[in-house]
């Protein structure tokens, strides 16, 4: 016994120590080296939206830039917010502060979204936001030095709810998840069917977290007789709603489930012959075009559990790519120097990348590129691996995102 | 019935053996001496925003740590009590503008109301109905606050302003919210130690190692373990309140569950019962969370790994094995 513990004791040590030095071998750095920060989920839920995936597609944009032939170096750290604002935020402060962080990207979880937001803001660097949902990025609390690159809550309602209506899903049930996030999509959603000549037949809320048990709220939905049934929740709760409408049968009878934040992923480990049918919106689709396909072979080798890249990650790579861009543009020294700065140089030169192609940056910081309205197909319908989705309806980038008078950003009234 | 089970791991009860002053004996004298260096030097060394997170962490253990290392009470459910605090003192330094030291000390009363209310429901059961009843009820909180308006639901209160210290210091810099922070954990720890040294702590002992002897006794054991409840719960408020003002922000993270079980595991792998096992406990999980980040889903399994190190290995946690070693009480 006395062994086992003196080895744990020392092996306790060991970890001590070298936790310690991690930090200080990384802090000497040249004025010519760009590190970027990728910070997001790598061991929970939101593992395959995000995590690894998007590292490996931030990697791909830096060899895509060829900075290194220009003699920039770039450098790409790592960390995981767990999906914990307190940890999310002291690995943000530690990058900024003492490891010479120029670039936080990613950042998924809303919570932990706005406060790097606010950090960043403080320490004068850049934030590039992909897998955050909230629009308050680029609402309420804007800000100079931030980027929202891939999609938020007004999109996703406006496209699935507008783009849906015109489709001919004409009359809508919604099962919320009953929380500020789930009332708000339901909201935005609601305004964007009744915008486009569309009616809610009615709704209703489904405890949140915990509940596993969609079935009574289903039959309600189908009692409703609603053309589509609404999906404003995220996550589990989506997925446990289409697995159990499946067993419910409701495709059969020619209703369609919209989801209003499901991801490739998602899609991937429900399986075509349970998920068919569902209507969602994305902003990437791997299978959108050739330059969408050239950049799925680039990176799919790399990806973890051969995964093909989602809205997100591909997110991280156009924005990592046009960030680069600016760096170029304006030097690394400059770029470093000031995050507003790097800001403004990227709201000002248009945006062209292989994941999204052309687009631009407001000045609030919200990306604009076209928002695409899918349909999952049946297993018969699929030709092979990641064959997914069938395209029912673009809405162009201009009409997707929230007006940029209407959220309420501080840098556009000025 | 008293809980026995829960408190076997713990050291004996102490007797007021060769204490040099204020309760502290020779080694736990040093070990302070070297504690208050290390906070004098620390944020000189190590990142002070870090080292700030691991002393509300320590407190929160450390108020933990007096009802169960003392009282022996396992509440799974103080979560509840930090997070409130930091609700309440986000809310009180955003959305009403009170100065930090009103909005700490607001999270701190508004936690110790919460526990009187709860330890008063909580106290009349034992052993795993009382754990039970406190995590039934930090559960209703969590909901709470996921629909409460205050609370801003899964977005959190965001951008809270650290604002000057009695209106003069402000608190933006790094280093002045450290000595701040330094000074409520210093504070708190002393005030702790005070409690459990003194004579309204040796009746807290007393219910633990034999409650139904302190009632014959003539102590209303009842009246005993609610007032400890209650100063447990308003210190947990204390670090909550603190830390969402070094962090700036106040989330769902903390009346989550998960943290009332964290709490657990701080305290166990310091060493239940002991002065200063919290505080190492909180440093040991806290540090894991923060530099094995990189490792990404490794973390957990780590942090698994050592809880089942310590059950296993070494019960009396990382500071009652060094106590026992040496043979002195830390």
């Amino acid at each position: 016994m006395p062994i086992t513990r003196r080895s744990l004791i020392a092996a306790a040590g060991i970890g001590a120590t070298a936790s310690q030095s991690a930090p200080r071998l990384s802090r000497a750095q040249a004025a010519n080296t760009i590190r970027i920060g990728v910070l997001n989920d790598q061991s929970g839920l939101y593992r395959d939206v995000n995590g690894p995936g998007s590292v490996v597609c931030v990697r791909q944009a830096v060899a895509d830039s060829g900075l290194a032939a220009r003699g920039i170096n770039v450098e790409v750290l790592v960390g995981d917010h767990q999906n914990r604002p307190d940890v999310g935020s002291n690995i943000a402060r530690q990058w900024l502060d003492r490891d010479g962080v120029d670039l936080i990207l990613d950042v998924p979880t809303s919570s932990v979204a706005l406060a790097v937001n606010s950090i960043v803001r403080e320490k004068n660097k850049v934030h590039m936001n992909s897998s955050g949902a909230t629009s308050d990025l680029t609402g309420a609390q804007c800000s100079p030095n931030t980027v929202h690159w891939t999609y938020d809550t007004y999109m996703l309602a406006k496209s699935t709810g507008g783009a849906m209506v015109k489709a001919g899903g004409d009359t809508w049930f919604f099962l919320t998840a009953d929380y500020a996030f789930g009332h708000a999509l339901e909201r935005d959603t609601t305004n964007f069917v009744r915008a486009s000549g569309g009616r809610v037949l009615g709704s209703v809320r489904t405890p949140f977290p915990g509940n596993a048990d969609f079935s009574s709220f289903l039959v309600q939905a189908q009692a409703s007789r609603a053309k589509v049934v609404g999906l404003a929740n995220a996550g589990g709760d989506t997925i446990n709603c289409v697995k159990q409408a499946a067993e419910f049968g409701l495709a059969r009878r020619g209703v369609k489930l919209a989801g209003l934040l499901v991801f490739i992923s998602d899609v991937h480990s429900l399986g075509l012959q349970t998920a068919q049918g569902l209507v969602i919106t994305e902003t990437f689709y791997w299978d959108l075009n050739d330059r969408t396909r050239a950049f799925t072979a680039r990176v799919v080798p790399n990806m973890p559990n051969g995964l093909r890249p989602g809205m997100g990650q591909a997110g991280c790579y156009g924005a990592v790519m046009h960030y680069l861009k600016a760096v170029a543009d304006m030097g690394a020294p400059a770029a470093k120097a000031s995050g507003a700065e790097a800001v403004s140089r990227m709201k000002a030169m248009p945006c062209d990348d292989d994941a999204f192609g052309p687009g631009t940056i407001r000045p609030d910081g919200r990306k604009l590129h076209p928002a695409y309205l899918l349909e999952v197909k049946a297993p018969a319908e699929s030709r092979g691996p990641w064959d997914y989705y069938k395209l029912l309806a673009t809405t162009s980038g201009d009409e997707a995102f929230r007006p940029v008078g209407e959220g309420g950003c501080a840098l556009v009234r000025s | 019935m008293s809980d026995t089970a829960i408190t076997a791991g713990a050291l004996p009860a102490p007797k007021a053996e060769n204490a040099v002053a204020w309760g502290f004996s020779r080694a736990q004298f040093g070990a302070l001496a070297a504690m208050i260096v290390f906070l004098a030097v620390a944020p000189f060394v190590l990142y002070p925003v870090f080292i700030m997170k691991l002393l509300c962490f320590a407190l929160f253990a450390l108020a933990f740590n007096l009802l169960i290392g003392y009282v022996g009470l396992l509440s799974f459910g103080h979560a509840a009590y930090f997070g409130m605090g930091g609700y309440i003192a986000g809310y009180s330094a955003k959305a009403l503008g009170l100065s930090p030291e009103l909005a700490i000390l607001g999270g701190g009363i508004v936690a110790g109301l919460l526990g009187a209310v709860f330890g008063w429901i909580a106290i009349r059961r034992q052993g795993i109905y009382f754990a039970m009843i406190t995590l039934a009820l930090a559960q209703m909180v969590y909901f709470f606050c996921v629909q409460a308006p205050f609370t801003g639901g899964e977005d959190g209160i965001q951008a809270i302003p650290r604002g000057n210290l009695l209106g003069v210091v402000p608190l933006d810099r790094d280093m002045n919210m450290y000595w701040l922070v330094a000074g409520i954990f210093l504070g708190s720890f002393l005030l702790i130690h005070r409690i459990v040294h003194s004579p309204f702590g040796q009746v807290l002992k007393a219910i633990r190692e034999n409650e139904p002897r302190t009632t014959s006794l003539g102590y209303k054991t009842d009246d005993y373990k609610l007032v400890a409840f209650i100063l447990s719960s308003a210190l947990a408020g204390v670090a909550g309140a603190t830390k969402s003002l070094v962090f700036g922000i106040a989330t769902l993270t903390d009346v989550h569950w998960s943290m009332s079980g964290e709490v657990v595991l701080m305290t166990l792998v310091g060493g239940l019962g002991t002065t200063f096992g919290p505080v190492i406990g909180a440093a040991v999980i806290v540090t894991m969370q923060n530099y094995l980040a990189e490792l990404g889903a490794w973390v957990t399994v780590i942090q698994g790994v050592i809880f089942v190190a310590c059950v296993l290995a070494f019960r009396r946690g990382i500071i009652g094995e060094l106590g026992n070693l040496l043979k002195v009480k830390l």
